[in-house]
């Protein structure tokens, strides 16, 4: 037994061993997460830590995800904490299970525990059958007990199934096309589909919508529409009718005060000088008068969309009492607390289930969704509501990832290295997701009774910044200081998106090295390990370097370039380095990419691969194109040819190697390339062409720019 | 008289008085109830979904249906046998793990088919070219492209 176990807030929280685990009569186990699958395989990860502490095969555990009903409360799935909070609890969890049922086992068996095996469910004494399995005891044990984490869990050279490549349970659905494999094929008997129409920004008041004109746009006299205050949805048996009602009414509606944009503020730079709160983070202010020299760089990126493959979609269901709700959000306990308050309803009467949809990323438009769909289910009892946003919608009204302006000053001794560095931060929130204090659902702001306008707050440092995401670098540089403004009021909402500010400060730090590097006249890897002391961090610089046959590395200047970048993502999970071939011409093109990774424990090394690769083409297509564009009605990229994403033709070959050991915990690492991605290319880029491009997306526009200056 | 679609090889009676325009997409998922082909973007632009029209890859968001009608019109449903047997490129990408979300997976599927129909032995970067009107925002492009290339050697080998 573990004496003086600190338990996991997730354990904490929920207190009661039948919230995660339940012995079902199918022989079969069904284990709880509040974590949800949003394409990065964490079902499958929980179930492989649940069937390692049982010691059941993996086809017997049935992994219960985003349950209000009967699953724990686990916030939402965000900063790639899933395995290191959500896995470590089941593992508690299922450890104590089988402990406890082994004490069952033995008091009828009248042995010690100790001298039971299990396989398969089944004990074993001695390599004999017992004629005992879980099943059989599982109703002796006290289910409603809470935790103790008092039960050992195996040690990692025991492991059989943690650590093994396991399929994804999910995919068979995804590529037959029979069931339902996302919620956006939910199509439960009597279904009504709708659609909104949406508040152009939060001061906008409706002032007329003729709807006898949209009935006939829609071509269905049975048209229902939806009103409360600023918010319209439109509801038909016909999926098509509700959304031409939606066109129409969106290009007929007539607003008083909508909000209105210029292309300029959607620019990193439009940040700097605006109100903002300063924090002053790190060493005080000092003298760096006697430096042999400094060096200075401002770095951007804009506002980043989501993206995601498919617009949200939420079912909502109203029976007079209890107001049921299916979303692809991130948490379904937040969800229904924070539907609960915008409609007044007990939060016991509410349940929400979540169903897969199209990855996220972070946080898109998924929440919001649901409230809309709630907002009709209520008006319209007794109906199944499906309603879905336009793809324009999703574009146009999901929260972004905030654009950002990074200032980097460096002061110099005589040979050339770092001793005093300030990275200075512009920066709207990166977090306003509804329930927080500091963000709402959509529609509510739309209501009788909006809410306030929310204040501008960020993470916590504790849990790794937002806006200061991997502010500090990990190499030696001196007194570091960071100079945090949390811009109070941008021009879009913004919250959550893969890696927070990382990338953009970590594009900032790497490109500072490089350039301190070029000063002092060395190589980029070699100035970068010189003041590297931790041995996992020059690890995966090294192998990352071997992979990328670093020592053959170019003159550069000929359009042919090769950078490397490193991160500890939050400075406190996954290590990464990546290292970028380029060809530049009129424009970039991506020849390879090369990552070493430690993770530490990896449940899952395909899954976790698979987490990596996609990473890092994600980060090239934020670093090579992407731009979320605004003007004077809001944000103008509604589109796939507005908003481009990387493509199969401009798809690198990408080798990826996890490199961590077993003995070391498990590190988050779905987020941990994208921030080295952006800057590697940042640095590869600089390479090929001699000169420093300080602004993201390195598209054709900047490389000409470049090229002429 | 009537519409009846043939969708993979079966014919299927639309309810009278479906007007012309109907895109194939809304048909599909919401009067057939075969919800395998995605809705992306309804604007041609995105891929997912991809179905074959007499072998030939189209959007089914802006195909209309007196555009299809008497075709042969294959969904990523029919892939599979009626056994249930997986084509090779579904065997290939379950194989590889081919996919994160999974959410464009069924178009690519389907322009890989035609792909392949067409070609036997496609290089990667005809594989690319050809996939170049599907999407996927999860980055799975490496492990798929692998894939349709596992696929095509596995129906190579099979004749």
């Amino acid at each position: 037994m573990n004496d003086a176990v600190t338990l996991p807030l997730s354990l904490t929280s929920n207190p009661r061993l039948d919230l995660w685990v339940r012995f079902q009569d199918d022989r079969t186990v069904r284990v709880a997460s509040g974590k949800v699958e949003m394409g990065q395989g964490i079902v499958t990860a929980l179930a492989q830590i649940a069937a390692e502490e049982l010691d059941l095969p993996l086809d017997r555990v049935r992994l219960l995800s985003g349950s209000t009903e009967h699953g724990p409360d686990e916030l939402y799935t965000t900063s790639s904490l899933s395995v290191m909070v959500s896995g470590a609890s089941i593992r508690l969890v299922c450890a104590e299970a089988r402990a406890l049922l082994a004490e069952q086992a033995a008091l009828r068996l009248n042995c010690a525990p100790a001298d039971l095996d299990v396989a398969d469910g089944a004990f074993v004494r001695g390599g004999e059958a017992t004629g005992l399995d879980y099943w059989d005891v599982a109703s002796a044990v006290d289910w409603s007990q809470a935790p103790t984490g008092r039960a050992a869990p195996k040690p990692a050279a025991a492991y059989r199934v943690v650590g093994q490549a396991v399929p994804r349970a999910d995919l068979p659905a995804k590529l037959t096309g029979r069931g339902e494999a996302f919620i956006h094929d939910m199509q439960p008997a009597g279904m009504v589909h709708a659609r909104t129409l949406r508040q152009p920004g939060r001061d906008a008041v409706l002032q007329s919508l003729d709807e006898a004109a949209l009935r006939r746009a829609s071509g269905d006299p049975g048209l229902r529409i939806v009103r409360r205050a600023n918010f319209a949805a439109f509801v038909s048996g016909s999926e098509r009718a509700a959304e031409k009602a939606a066109r129409f009414a969106e290009t007929h509606a007539r607003w008083a005060g909508p909000r209105t944009l210029s292309p300029a503020m959607g620019e990193g730079a439009w940040l700097v000088g605006r109100p903002s709160d300063l924090r002053e983070i790190g060493a005080p202010p000092a003298d760096t008068t006697d430096a042999a020299g400094t060096v200075a760089a401002t770095f951007t990126r804009p506002y980043i969309a989501h993206a995601s493959m498919a617009p949200s979609v939420a079912l909502a269901r109203y029976d007079g009492g209890t107001l049921t709700i299916w979303s692809h959000g991130q948490g379904m306990h937040p969800l229904r607390k924070n539907v609960a308050a915008v409609l007044g309803l007990d939060p016991g009467r509410v349940v929400c289930h979540h169903r897969h949809g199209p990855g996220c990323y972070g946080h898109n438009g998924a929440d919001d969704a649901a409230l809309d769909a709630a907002i009709v289910a209520v008006a319209l009892p007794g109906e199944t509501v499906r309603l879905q946003w336009r793809r324009e919608e999703e574009f146009a009204y999901e929260p972004v990832s905030p654009a950002m302006s990074v200032s980097v000053r460096v002061a110099v001794d005589a040979d050339g290295w770092p001793f005093d560095w300030t990275q200075e931060i512009w920066a709207p929130s990166h977090v306003q997701r509804p329930g927080t204090g500091t963000g709402y659902m959509l529609a509510h702001e739309a209501l009788e009774n909006p809410p306030p306008p929310v204040q501008a707050t960020d993470p916590p440092e504790e849990r790794g910044g937002g806006g200061t995401r991997n502010a500090v670098p990990l190499y030696r540089v001196g007194a570091h200081r960071i100079r945090h403004h949390l811009v109070l009021e941008g021009p879009v909402r913004t919250s959550a998106l893969r890696g927070l500010g990382a990338p953009v400060n970590v594009f900032a730090i790497e490109a500072m090295m490089d350039d301190l590097a070029a000063r002092a006249g060395q190589d980029p890897l070699a100035y970068r390990l010189a003041l590297l002391d931790d041995p996992r961090a020059r690890a995966v610089l090294e192998r990352t370097a071997a992979m990328a046959g670093w020592a053959g590395r170019g003159p550069g200047g000929d359009g042919k370039g090769l950078g490397i970048a490193f991160a500890r993502y939050k400075n406190m999970a996954a290590y990464s380095a990546v290292a970028v071939a380029v060809t530049v011409a009129d424009d970039v093109r991506l020849d390879h990419v090369w990552s070493a990774t430690d993770a530490g424990l990896v449940i899952n090394p395909d899954g976790a691969r698979n987490q990596l690769e996609g990473g890092i083409v994600q980060a090239a297509s934020f670093a090579l194109k992407e731009a979320v564009k605004l003007d004077g009605g809001g944000i103008a990229s509604r589109d796939w040819d507005a908003y481009p994403i990387l493509r199969f033709s401009e798809v690198p070959p990408v080798d990826v190697e996890l490199i961590g050991s077993a003995d070391d915990p498990a590190l988050g690492m779905g987020e941990c390339t994208v921030g080295p991605t952006c800057a590697a290319i940042g640095n590869a880029v600089a390479h090929a062409l001699g000169k420093r491009i300080c602004d993201m997306p390195l598209d054709r526009d900047r490389i000409m720019a470049a090229l002429l200056a | 008289m009537p519409i009846a679609l043939s969708i993979n090889g079966v014919f299927c009676a639309l309810p009278d008085g479906m007007p012309p325009d109907t895109p194939l997409l809304d048909i599909l998922r919401n009067t057939l109830g075969l919800t395998g082909t995605r809705f992306g973007c309804g604007l041609e632009q995105c891929g997912a979904c991809m179905v074959l029209v007499d072998g030939r890859p189209v959007q089914a968001c802006t195909a209309a249906l007196d555009s299809v009608a008497g075709k042969q019109i294959t969904t990523v449903e029919g892939l599979a046998g009626a056994d249930g047997a997986l084509h090779p490129l579904q065997k290939a990408f379950l194989d590889e793990q081919a996919g994160q979300c999974g959410y464009c997976l069924s178009g690519i599927l389907v322009s890989a088919k035609a792909l392949l129909d067409a070609n036997s032995s496609p290089s990667r970067g005809e594989i690319a070219a050809a996939l170049d009107g599907n999407l996927c925002r999860c980055g799975s492009h490496v492990r798929i492209l692998k894939a349709v290339e596992r696929a095509a050697a596995a129906m190579r080998a099979e004749g």
